[in-house]
């Protein structure tokens, strides 16, 4: 049983299917309106330079990469808001768990507002509360943090846009060609359907791809909720190793 | 040849946001303290075989804005054209060259890589491809990381026979990803990456 992909492997990537994943200019989100290519993107079967990528070590992580809670404490106190757990596995399209990759996240705090120096949002800042963490995935793909629920925040691009409560995530693979960053949302937020964000994606069961669900079994009690997402990183075709396996 | 229908769907690209920096570089937004070092901030560790070399690209918006709040990304070979062993965040067991690198746009719109010029890799024709880095670049306003290369003035003749180069049918369009040369005891290599008009850079679907 072949449970993993190879780094590297020699193996060929799905193409991507650009159809379901947001196109570049979305008017309803207007800051793509400079920002997206008019050319169509140039097809290049993809060569040892993206089949390749970085691959990072759990040995150093830091205890605490995963503890928004307490990642940022200035004094030991704790992140003010709802505890949540989110978790969830990483997997490639052929359904396979993609073990000891990197998943980066970042979010608002309780309130809607980030630590950052534009932010124009007058919610309040949480002095113990940064808003960035990191976590590796285990041998199973399986990735897990602890945070606090982010608020929803009004955004400059219609009259009066807010976006739902989100996390941002962003995804390594083993593959530069895998690179893939997302934004997590909230099962059952009636926000969701009315954010231009959310709707640069054309399909709705590709945004149902991205709303986590409320997981009341791995919830702690009287602690935290938990919050389950799995994310799909590009699988391979085959690969050698594979056909070997197979007895090809 | 057949092959597999895959089973499950990628997930779907959102944009970075206008704070993509927190994420991705927390120390240079000011979030210090909950790792020691950016993620990919230095790519030469120790002692590296090879040319150093420094890399600025300036992305430019079809305004001809500066993009001061994107994050950049470049994967690239080693001197003699491999890609490296796996790198260990935050431990002093990094490999002597990553290979990888991160960088935050300045106001200029500008990053900047210190790293070495990349040997050259095999590409799927059997022939080796010219040396270039591979570059990944988001931000606000971009709905899915947007790929492309960087290539080297200085390399006319391996350029010329390049597998992806010439898959560029406009041989104007080529000249988007090459980089000029400026001289010095360390040399820099300068590209405007232009996402929209005239000079719009040329991007893949890898
Ligand atoms: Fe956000």
């Amino acid at each position: 049983m072949s449970g993993i992909i190879l780094p590297g492997a020699d193996g060929v990537l799905y193409q991507r299917d650009r159809a379901w994943h947001p196109p570049a200019d979305t008017p309803g989100y207007k800051s793509t309106t400079f920002r997206a290519p008019r050319h169509s993107l140039l097809a290049l079967g993809p060569t040892k330079s993206e089949l390749t990528g970085p691959t990072f070590g759990h040995e150093k992580l830091g205890p605490l990469d995963n503890d928004l809670i307490r990642n940022f404490s200035q004094d030991g106190t704790e992140a003010i808001g709802q505890r949540i757990i989110v978790y969830g596995q990483v997997l490639d399209e052929n359904a396979r768990p993609v073990p000891g990759t990197l998943v980066e996240f970042w979010q608002a705090n309780a309130g809607g507002r980030y630590r950052h120096k534009k932010e124009g949002y007058r919610a309040a800042l949480d002095p113990n509360f940064g808003g960035f963490g990191r976590a590796i995935a285990d041998e199973n793909g399986f990735y897990h943090f602890r945070t606090v629920k982010p608020g929803a925040y009004p955004w400059p691009n219609g009259g009066n846009d807010w976006r739902p409560a989100h996390i941002h995530f962003s995804v390594f693979g083993q593959a530069f060609a895998q690179r893939l960053i997302t934004q997590m949302y909230f099962e059952g937020d009636p926000m969701i359907w009315q954010c231009p964000i959310v709707g640069t994606i054309p399909d709705r069961a590709a945004i149902d791809q991205l709303i986590a669900r409320l997981d009341r079994h791995n919830t702690t009690p009287m602690d935290a909720l938990a919050y389950r997402f799995d994310i799909v990183l590009r699988g391979f075709r085959s690969t050698m190793f594979e056909n070997k396996l197979e007895g090809n | 040849m057949l092959h597999p229908t895959p089973t499950l769907k990628e997930t779907p690209s959102q944009t970075g946001g206008p704070y993509v920096h927190i994420g991705m570089t927390p120390n240079f937004c000011g979030i210090t303290g909950v790792i020691d070092a950016d993620l990919g901030s230095t790519m030469i560790n120790g002692d590296v075989e090879g040319e150093r070399i420094v890399i600025c690209a300036r992305i430019l918006d079809g305004a001809g804005v500066p993009l001061h709040d994107g994050v950049v990304e470049i994967w690239q070979a080693d001197a003699k054209g491999s890609y490296v062993a796996p790198m260990r965040p935050g431990s002093n067991s990094m490999p002597a060259f990553t290979g990888w690198g991160r960088q935050p746009a300045n106001a200029e719109g500008i990053v900047t890589f210190e790293t070495i010029k990349p040997g050259r890799v095999e590409g799927p024709d059997g022939k080796l491809m010219a040396p270039h880095v591979s570059l990944w670049i988001v931000a606000r306003g971009i709905n899915i990381g947007l790929q492309t290369r960087l290539y080297f003035a200085d390399e006319a003749e391996a350029n010329k026979e390049d597998y992806v180069l010439n898959k560029i049918m406009d041989p104007r369009r080529r000249e988007t990803l090459i980089a000029r040369r400026e001289g010095g005891p360390e040399p820099r290599y300068l590209l405007d990456i232009h996402l929209q008009g005239d000079k719009e850079t040329v991007f893949f679907d890898i």
